[in-house]
């Protein structure tokens, strides 16, 4: 290595690497600053303290986790199911119109996939209202009532993000021999012992990288509960999540300090997520 | 076993088989069809009238007339603010892809394939950064705007947008396995100068991971909401907070709602659609592209 390609080396990262403080590390010290301190004095763990104990805190955390939990047992089971079995199809053209019609709602996110669902959830529009009519639901309020919405977010999360995951474990599943997979057939294992005993041990980095990805995620949830606290005029709180908390400190009491103190929370988990899976993981060691 | 005695195991299926296959094709056709009748449905509500969307059957189609209706309505509303949106998301989307693209490519080449200090580590920490889910920093970036007094211009979108590290490591990967560092060195035996080796013997090589960033890209930031929402207000927000808000104009979601210009559903679901359309078209006509590029290298939402 020369001096000279070194300097290169520099001219070439300068303009990520502006953007990676502006954007990545300042937000998160100040952050930090602001939750540590109040008006600008250190008051060391104050407003977590303050945070904690206000009485949304704490069900805005039981709502978020029961979330996460059902969000993430049904994306690992079904999205592993239904790559297992859009493996197997043998007929080409079938294989590649499933993939892409689970794949296609990836296209709809945002307050676009929540609106798109409070269509799908209101009996009186609903494409299967007669489904919903005999669950026992005669409006969106009934639906979306506060017991409900573990599942409805599990679903609307699952809808439009279930897609990509089942591509990248098809590619996963593309990885093991063709070999191994006639060799066990011609030993007699069925489809069900293939899956278990060669397909599932294959995919289990994968759906690590899938399940911390989705935790992290989740523990972020913000547009859908925002969107439908709109839509139904609070039926669905406004303080349903941990984001949506943060947002009213900052926007509705002008309590910056709290809001950081809740972000940085967030933050130390979405960070310590990322790192674990960096340096335990095998995933990403190409360097 | 003889292959003919594979192929007779094959013809005769067992029950055990034929249930197995059953099943197969029962949980294909459920899940196809989750994942597919919302679109169907969205696709054909912006045809219909108010009170069709509630009558008819669920997958029936309206009119044209009415459609041609519909989208008047929607662009009448608040004198056209709709296409305000649109515009707004697209001059936001393709700014931010711009500037995305002019300096990841170089960063990710220079990661790959360039020795130089603090590599490593910038490396790491954009893993890392990639690695968290991009909502978790949004509040932070707010607090700084404001501290920075930025907020309500649209450069608090942009810039923000422009930070895209996933799109750094897919170039990272692609310049690190698709060019050999004896290519480019071959290139400065003969002379080049390190900015045309660059544009002259990488830029050519790396068009693929210029169309996959730049499609990963333009969807995280038009689909944004969550940050557009805290930063910017008024005539300059983008579409995704523009429909949310018209959320607020919807009696049948809003009873109570004051506003004495109302929006219909079928309306409504038309906003939804067009919010979503450049999004849809770019999947139906990159699919293979894409698919591809995510079973290879891209292992992000």
């Amino acid at each position: 290595m020369s001096a000279g390609q070194s300097r290169f080396g520099y001219v070439f990262v300068s303009g990520y690497t502006l953007l990676l403080v502006a954007f990545g590390l300042l937000p998160t010290l100040y952050a930090l600053f602001l939750s540590f301190t109040r008006n600008g004095v250190f008051v060391g763990f104050d407003n977590f303290v303050r945070v904690f104990n206000d009485y949304r805190f704490l069900p805005a955390v039981g709502h978020v986790a029961l979330y996460v939990v059902f969000w993430l047992i049904s994306l690992i089971v079904l999205v592993v199911v239904l790559a297992i079995v859009v493996h197997g199809i043998r007929v080409r053209w079938l294989g590649d119109t499933a993939r892409f019609l689970f794949y296609i709602p990836g296209a709809i996110a945002g307050a676009s996939s929540v609106l798109l669902w409070l269509f799908v959830l209101d009996p009186s529009v609903s494409p299967v209202s007669a489904l919903l009519r005999a669950m026992g639901y005669e409006s969106l309020v009934n639906v979306v009532a506060v017991g409900n919405l573990p599942v409805v977010f599990t679903v609307i999360a699952f809808w439009a993000g279930a897609g990509g995951w089942i591509v990248i474990m098809y590619g996963a599943l593309n990885n093991i021999s063709a070999d191994i997979m006639e060799a066990a057939r011609i030993d007699g294992a069925g489809a069900l012992q293939v899956a278990w005993h060669i397909q599932l041990p294959m995919l289990t980095k994968w759906i690590s990288y899938m399940g911390i990805m989705s935790l992290a995620a989740g523990t972020q949830l913000f547009v859908e509960p925002k969107v439908l606290a709109q839509a139904t005029k609070n039926v669905v709180p406004e303080d349903y999540s941990l984001n949506q908390l943060a947002y009213l400190y900052a926007f509705r009491q002008g309590d910056f300090s709290g809001s950081a103190a809740i972000s940085v929370m967030l933050l130390v988990v979405a960070l310590g997520l990322s790192t674990i899976f960096i340096f335990r993981g095998k995933l990403f060691e190409r360097d | 076993m003889t292959d003919l005695a594979v192929r007779r195991r094959r013809r005769a299926l067992t029950p055990g088989q034929w249930i197995g296959r059953a099943f197969v094709a029962v949980v294909l056709l459920a899940f196809a069809a989750f994942f597919i009748l919302p679109i169907i449905w969205l696709l054909l509500a912006p045809t219909k009238t108010n009170s069709e969307l509630l009558l008819s059957g669920p997958f029936a189609f309206g009119s044209f007339e009415q459609l041609a209706a519909n989208w008047n309505e929607l662009f009448a509303f608040g004198s056209g603010v709709f296409a305000v949106w649109l515009g707004n998301s697209a001059f936001y989307s393709f700014t931010a892809l711009a500037i995305t693209l002019i300096v990841s490519v170089p960063a990710g080449y220079a990661l790959a394939l360039i020795e130089f200090k603090g590599r490593r580590i910038l490396l790491v920490t954009t893993l890392i950064v990639m690695l968290i889910p991009n909502t978790a920093l949004v509040l932070p970036i707010f607090l700084e705007l404001s501290a920075a007094r930025l907020i309500g211009s649209p450069l608090a979108v942009i810039l923000p947008f422009s930070f895209f590290p996933f799109g750094v490591y897919l170039t990272y990967i692609y310049f690190s396995t698709a060019v050999s560092r004896d290519l480019l060195n071959a290139a400065r035996i003969d002379g080049a100068g390190e900015f045309r080796v660059f544009a002259q013997v990488a830029m050519p090589l790396a068009t693929p991971v210029i169309a996959l960033v730049g499609f990963f890209s333009f969807v995280a930031n038009w689909n944004n909401y969550f940050l557009p929402f805290l930063v910017v207000g008024g005539q300059k927000i983008p579409v995704q907070v523009g429909l949310a808000n018209l959320l607020s104009n919807v009696p049948a979601f809003n009873p109570t709602t004051a506003s004495s210009i109302v929006i219909q559903l079928p309306t409504l679901a038309l906003a939804t659609l067009l919010s979503v359309a450049p999004i849809l078209l770019i999947f139906l006509f990159a699919q293979r592209f894409l698919v591809e590029g995510m079973t290879a290298g891209g292992t992000k939402e």
